[in-house]
Order: structure tokens, then sequence, then C-alpha cells
């Protein structure tokens, strides 16, 4: 795009913008030094609600499953999702069309309409709701995703290496292995974190998934907002921007080193 | 192909794995096999499942009762539902349009702005988008409140003297939800935008018009495919949404998506919610093809 | 290379976390109960006494509880339904036998609370709390001192009213005003309190069975229909806060203590019922949440133990109502079949 300066105009609205979606998050994270239990008026400054948070059984308990879920659910979508790329990318196979459509509804499908489905299909099976099935909805959710961002990065994808790589003496495994894999790295990575923050974030279908003792991180501020009403959410809150921030600070700082 | 009628165990094991390595059609089923498999299984089967969920009837204590009976969709012609879908309707496209017409002139900024730039640009929209959306909710009911930040601050500059009732009102779920799908809708507007080549503007200036007019008649109809994927991205969840209803509605607005939650988890009337399901989905994937047809649907969607 | 490793990093991060948090299954108690019922210092008191730890997950009406195991949420191993809910529950057989030789604390309820009609014999639960349903207002704000649910029509009310979530509660205290049976099942009472209801939408600024006291305190809502335990949380912060039990009637509910079919830890849920019903846990919770305690022992123990509260347990209509107040009150019963109109109303009502 061209280099020309932008008008003014168009600047401060930008900064408008942003502004906008920052300063809820600006003033959750400095309430939640606020010694006041109603989050009304500020009255001064306080750590008690990060100290009740860290012993917050509930809280601690929640993280736990949350980061299980999303480990878990992250890995398996990843490997599954980017053989679907692969396969949608390079390959013709009787039942191409199907497969591509099925493998895309999960993004367009509501997610309550998902969250109930899963829900009565547990119930008819009756496999009791908990860990298990949460993590096994995520996985469902984050396959498309995933193949969707690595189909993408597979477009310009020269297939000579490969060719390269086989003329050499490599069999196919070899060739995939050290060749196609580390080249597609990126686009996998991209995958993986894509679905690493579906699932974190996922609230709708965990509600109608979620069992004795499986609550999530999202779940537990639902119920903390919904009737705690303390700046121990806020502090919670605060910590999770804090956390995103130096994750998403790192591997921007990762990949700059790279380039 | 193995040709030789050799009933030899390890002959025939060779040979299905030579047919991996030679045969790119068993590749692509190889590869695309998991995908399908896990997806019928919890995916399609669980719709179908609603689907005849929503010919079953209700017991008296809200369990499912497997007898067929239309009777749940006869309900969802009441004019009733027809209201409640319109709304949704109504608030899905309320919340694409004021994604996209505040959406555009930031995507517009960012995709002009210096290369090196852009990239911070684009981590500041997302941060947001990384940190937990109930928490982003929460955020937005501490500043609408009636003592809340918005009307404190109004209070104290004298603009007003009486607190603005916005939280739980309508106005409140739509900021809610402007908020939410910003982001969905300023990325596929920005990659869209990117790709503007530079020559076809400059070509443009050459041939006499106006940078009003080069806007219009160049970069608008070139980013629609942006729009059209952001409009996806951000239509169908809006239309089915209950949680901005419900924690900034103050439960009192009811959309599509409440009134399934609720005949799943509160009023137990199972075969119901599976019919207002059916009719939810029927909807999105009408929209969905709509659009489809007219722009296709992948690589805008990335950045 | 760089990437490899922060994500290697991660996932040995995230493993670890799993490692170090799991929990032995034996130990371990599933609770499920309303939000703001359970204080967090009785589970630490019960942990800390037998070891077992507590996963205390929350639901914000019966009828999410009904919903949630009925669509196959078992694990759970102690539930607390109100009394219609154990009702239906006995009726559908989702309920476990109490064995009463393990609950040597069941003595120190007060008879008046025991054998109860929805459950003759206390065969599958045993009281926790009990309380009334009645308006609950804020009279520095309220345009005028409410003294009927039918005050709560009055345009003064606009979009200032905060009422529970709750389905039978509301379409209750609607059936009173127009002066009819709160649990009736006649299609044409029904009918008319649709309509009632929908008039009274306007005035209603939002439903919430959560926290309803939250919005009287911070000023969203200047009256409303809440729960004894929500309207005395409120007065604790802010003595303008008025309690009564309208002209027409208001409520009166009965919560147990239950354990659901199959659940996991039988030894360990009957553990933890003897204990909340013993005179420490009693006060624990009256202190926390002061809604109105079945336990005489407890209440002994609380004339010694904190005075001042123990007083303002008595004085308060919310946690200690009159004679008078609760010859006006009324449970909620089962309607059997009635449920499905009900529920219609209220998803209806809703949807307007």
């Amino acid at each position: 795009m061209s280099e020309k300066k932008p008008a003014l105009w168009l600047r401060i609205y930008t900064f408008l913008v942003y502004a906008y979606i920052y300063i809820p998050i600006l003033i959750l994270i400095i309430f939640s030094f606020n010694k006041q239990k109603l989050n009304i008026r500020w009255e001064g400054f306080t750590l008690q609600w990060y100290e009740k948070l860290f012993n917050d059984h509930q809280v601690l308990l929640a993280t736990r499953n949350t980061l299980l879920i999303a480990v878990i659910s992250t890995l398996v979508a990843t490997v599954i999702g980017t053989m679907a790329a692969l396969a949608l990318q390079r390959y013709h196979f009787p039942g191409y069309g199907a497969s591509e459509t099925l493998m895309y509804i999960p993004i367009v499908i509501p997610e309550v309409v998902m969250g109930i489905s899963l829900l009565a299909f547990f119930s008819l099976i009756k496999f009791q709701l908990g860990l298990a099935t949460i993590t096994l909805s995520h996985i469902a959710f984050n396959i498309p995703f995933v193949a969707l961002v690595v189909r993408a990065r597979l477009h310009g994808f020269d297939k000579s290496i490969e060719e390269a790589s086989m003329d050499l003496g490599a069999n196919e495994l070899t060739t995939f292995w050290r060749v196609t894999l580390p080249t597609i790295m990126p686009g996998v990575l991209s995958g993986a974190m894509l679905a690493l923050t579906l699932s974190l974030d996922d609230y709708v279908i965990t509600y109608f998934t979620a069992g004795p003792g499986s609550t999530t991180l999202p779940l537990r501020i639902f119920s903390m907002v919904r009737f705690t009403v303390t700046p121990e959410v806020n502090a919670l809150s605060a910590l999770w921007v804090a956390v995103v921030f130096v994750i998403l600070f790192i591997s921007e700082y990762a990949q700059r080193r790279r380039a | 192909m193995n040709t030789a009628r050799v009933p030899d165990k390890t002959t025939r094991r060779f040979s299905l794995t030579k047919t991996l390595r030679e045969s790119p059609v068993a590749q692509g089923l190889f590869l695309m096999g998991p995908t399908n498999t896990y997806l019928i299984v919890f995916m399609v089967i669980p719709l179908i499942l609603v689907t005849v969920l929503s010919f079953m009837s209700r017991g008296t204590y809200g369990e499912v009762v497997y007898k067929f009976n239309i009777e749940s969709y006869i309900r969802l012609f009441d004019p009733l539902y027809a209201k409640i879908l319109g709304y949704s309707l109504l608030v899905g496209f309320l919340t694409t349009v004021l994604s996209l017409v505040i959406g555009y002139p930031m995507a517009y900024y960012i995709a002009r702005a210096p290369a090196r730039q852009r990239s911070l640009l684009l981590f500041l929209i997302l941060l947001p988008f990384w940190t937990n959306f109930i928490i982003r909710i929460y955020a937005w009911i501490m500043i609408l409140r009636s003592s809340g930040f918005l009307n404190s601050f109004l209070q104290w500059i004298g603009v007003i003297h009486e607190p603005l009732n916005i939280l739980y009102t309508p106005t409140a779920v739509l900021i809610g939800m402007v908020y939410e799908f910003l982001p969905f809708m300023v990325l596929p507007l920005y990659t869209s935008l990117e790709k503007i080549e530079n020559a076809q503007l400059e070509a443009a200036a050459d041939l006499g018009a106006p940078p009003w007019k080069a806007f219009l008649r160049v970069t608008l109809p070139l980013s629609v495919p942006g729009m059209i994927a952001g409009t996806i991205l951000v239509f169908i969840p809006a239309m089915g949404m209950f949680v901005v209803p419900d924690l900034m509605g103050g439960a009192k607005t009811m959309l599509i998506g409440n009134v399934i939650r609720n005949q799943f988890l509160t009023a137990r009337d199972w075969p119901f919610g599976a019919a207002a399901s059916m009719l939810l989905m029927l909807l999105t994937m009408v929209f969905t093809l709509y659009y489809t047809r007219k722009a296709g649907f992948g690589e805008e969607l990335l950045i | 290379m760089k990437k490899y490793r922060i994500v290697t990093l991660f996932i040995l991060l995230a493993l670890l976390l799993v490692a170090c948090g799991g929990q032995k299954a034996s130990n371990v108690l599933n609770l499920y109960a309303w939000s703001e019922y359970v204080p967090q210092g009785l589970l630490d008191d019960f942990t800390a006494q037998t070891g077992i730890k507590v996963n205390y997950d929350t639901y914000s009406s019966n009828e999410e509880l009904l919903a949630k195991l009925q669509a196959g949420a078992s694990g759970y191993d102690v539930i607390i339904p109100s009394d219609y809910t154990v009702a239906i529950m006995i009726k559908q057989g989702m309920l476990e036998e109490l064995d009463h030789s393990k609950i040597p604390n069941f003595a120190n309820l007060d008879p008046r609370f025991t054998n109860p009609e929805f459950d003759p014999g206390d065969k599958y639960t045993v009281p926790y709390q009990w309380g009334t349903t009645g308006l609950a207002y804020d009279k520095t704000k309220a345009p005028f001192e409410p003294k009927s649910w039918a005050d709560l029509w009055d345009p003064a009310f606009a979009n200032s009213l905060v009422v529970l979530d709750d389905g039978r509660e509301i379409i209750g205290v609607v059936l009173q005003t127009l002066g009819y049976d709160k649990n009736t099942t006649d299609p044409a009472q029904l009918d008319e309190a649709k309509q009632k209801f929908l008039e009274l939408m306007p005035n209603i600024r939002l439903f919430d069975s959560d926290s309803p006291q939250s919005a009287l305190l911070n000023g969203e809502a200047w009256a409303g229909i809440m729960w004894n335990g929500n309207a005395a949380l409120a007065y604790m912060e802010n003595p303008d806060i008025v309690y009564i039990c309208p002209e027409e009637g208001c409520g009166v509910w009965f919560d147990n203590l239950a354990i659901p079919k199959n659940a996991p830890h039988m030894d360990a849920a009957l553990a933890f019922i003897n204990y909340v019903l013993s005179p420490e846990a009693s006060v624990m919770i009256t202190e926390e949440f002061p809604y109105s305690s079945p336990n005489t022992a407890g209440l002994e123990y609380l004339k010694t133990y904190d005075a001042d509260l123990y007083r303002s347990y008595m004085d308060f209509s919310a946690t200690n109502p009159s004679a008078e107040f609760l010859a006006h009150a009324t449970p909620i019963r089962d309607v059997g079949d009635a449920t499905t109109l009900y529920d219609r109303i209220w998803t209806e009502v809703k949807g307007e």
C-alpha cells in the first residue's frame, strides 16, 4: 500500500478506536488494586485481592483444568488438523468435497448449537461430563481452525524441495520429517497458537459439557462476575492480561530474532 | 499393486505400506481420515441426535420421551419466536454493520501504515482478544453501571446530572457485542486492503481520478472479499450469542441463543431446544452458502 | 529453533502443573450447590478436620440443578435442592437414601423442620437453611414505600426493579398479586398471570438470582423480589434496606442437603452432611449467608459465640421472620404436568 501519510482525522480516529478497546482493560487492572470491596469508588492501594486469589482453591483448580484441557486439545487438534490441511491442499481423493465441507462446519455452526448437541450426545451415551468431555469438545472445534491456518500457509509451498530430497535417496517419511515439516512449521505453530487461544477462552461449549470438579477459568470468571463482584475478579483479569502479554511479547521477540 | 495372489503375511503387509507410498489417493485418504472420523463422531452424530430430538416429546419433569411429535416445530411458528428470531437477526446485523463501519477506517489505516508499524498495530488489536472474553464484558459492566465510570465521569465534567441508564438495556448489549467482534472484522478487512497494489491506485490517479473516487472505484470493491469474510465471522456468532445479552442485558433480552440455552438448562424442554437449534442452523447455513457462493471462503480469513 | 523451545517449555510447564495439582480420587467431595450459599471457611474447616478436599460447583436455580443432573452430570456427591425439587427428585428416583446412623448431628435440628411434607421421614434429605421470598427495597431510593406486590407495578418503579431469575418464584408472586394460589395448575389462571407478568416487564431492570442485592446496593435497582438472605446481606451493608412480606403473601422455602443416586463418595458425603449440621458449621453459615437456620444447637451456640450477630439475626425480619410474616408465606409445590405451562410462560414473557 501507498506510503503516503494518512489523513489526520484517520489517525485520530484510529487512536480513539484503540482507546475504546483498551480503556476497559486498564480500568479493570487499576481497580484490582482498590481497597474498597464493592468496586465503586477508589479507596486506597492494596494487594489483598491478589493474595486472596492465590489462596482461592477453586480458582487454582480452574486454572489447572483450563491449562490441561488447552494443551491436550491443542496438541491433538494440531496433529490431526495439519494432516487434514496437507490432505486438502495437495491430494485428490474420493470424497474430497464432502471432507472439506465437513471440516468447515464447526467454524460456521453457532457455538450454542454445537454445545447443546455435544451435551445431548454425551448424555445419550451416558459418558460422564467432566474434563474428558470438555477436552473432546475442544478438539472438535479446534481441528478446522488449525487446518484453515495451515492450508493458507501451504499455498506457496514449493514441492521441488521434496522432490529433491527424494531424489537424494530419502524415503517419504524421512522427507516429511526433515524437509516438509520444518518448512511448514511456522504455519503449524500459528495454527496451534490459534487453537490454544480458542481453547483457553472458550465459554459456551465448555459451559454445556462441564461436570463435577471440571470447572475452567472462563466458567469460574463468569460465576465470579455474576456473584462475587469483589476486586478479586479484577485481580484475576489483570493477571491473565499480564500473562498473555508476556507470552505474546516473548513469541514476537522470538520471531524477530529468527528474522 | 500386488498381482501375485500369495497369501503370505509378510508380502501382504508390505503391499499396504507400498500402496500408501505409491498411491496419492491412499495418502490423501490416510491424512484426511482422522479428521473425518473425529468430526463424524463428535459433530455429525451429535447434530443428527439434535435433529432426532427435535421430533421427540418432553416428559413431565423434563425427561425426553421417545415419542414422535412435531409439536416443537409447531410452537416455533408462534409469532413470539418469529419476533425473537427477528430480534436476533437484527442484533447480528447491527453488530456486523457497526463493526464494519467502525473497523473499516481502522483496517485502512493499518494497511497503509509503514510495514514495521503494521505488525505492532495488529498485535495491539489482537492482545485484548487474547484476554478472556468474560473479563472484557465485566470491564464494560464496571464502566456502564449507574455508579460506573462513564456516569461518574460525565457527571463530574457536568455534562449530565442524573446517571444515564445504559447498563441492562439493548444499547449496552450492542456496545458489548461490537467490542467483542471488532477484531474479527478488522483482521480480514486488513488482509484484503493490504493486498491492494499501489500500482492500481497510481493508475487511477494517473487517469485523473481524485482520491475519494479512487477509493470508491478501486479500493472499496477490491476490499469486498475482506468485508464478506468479516461479515461471516461476525454475523453468525453474533446471532447465536447468549452470554452478552445475559450479562449486559440483565437477562432481559431473549435472543435465539438464550432460548436454546434455556430450553436445555432451565426449562428442560430438549425437543423444543433442539427444534430451535435446527432453525438457527438452517439460517446459518443459508447465510453461509449465499455468501460463500459470492466470494469463496479461505484465505481472506487469515493474516 | 527458539520457537520449538518455547513450545516445549510450555508443554513441560503444563504437565508439571498437572502433576502437582493431581488430587487423589478418594479424598475428594464434589459439592453442587447454590452460588453464595456454602462458606469457603466451612469447606476449609471440613478439609482440615477430615482431609477431604471439596470441589464446589454452583448453579443458580433448582431447574439448572435438575437439568444438569438429568443431562448426565453424574459424579456429584452432595446437592442442595429446594423443597419442591426434592419432591420431583424423589419421584424420579434421583436420590440416595440417607444412612442416619452416620448423621448423629441430626439431633441438632429444630423439629419444626424435620419430617417435612416433601420428604416424610427424612429418608433422603436433611434441612440446610430455610427462608422466605419477599419484597426488599431501599427506603431512601424507592419513590414510595411499597406495602404490596401490586405496588411494584406502579409506573413510579419503571426500570428500577431487580427480580429473581426464577420462573416459579416470580410467576408465584404474580399469581399471589392476582389473588390466586401460587401453585395453581389452572391454565386460565396461568394465562392471566402471563398477561399480568407482561405488564410488570417495563419495571424490571434486571433478572438476577445470583446476587440481586448487588443491584440494590449499587443503585441499579431501588426495589426487588429476592430471597431473605440476599436482603439480609444488603441490609448488612446498608441499613436503609427494608424487607417485608407484602399483603398478598410471600414465599417460604426449605433447602436441603441430599445425595444424588450413584454418588461416587458416599462416606465423604455423609461425613460432610453430619459436619454441616454441627453448631460450629451452622454458625459459619449464618455469619456469611444470613438465611434462616433450622439448627437449634447452632443458634444456641451463636448466642455465646457472637452475641451481636445473634441479636441482629433475631431482630431482622429477613433472618427471623415473625409468626405474622410466616402466616402469609406459601411454599412452592411441585405441580406435576403443569410445570411445562410455567416454563412456557417464563420463556415467552422474557422473550417479548
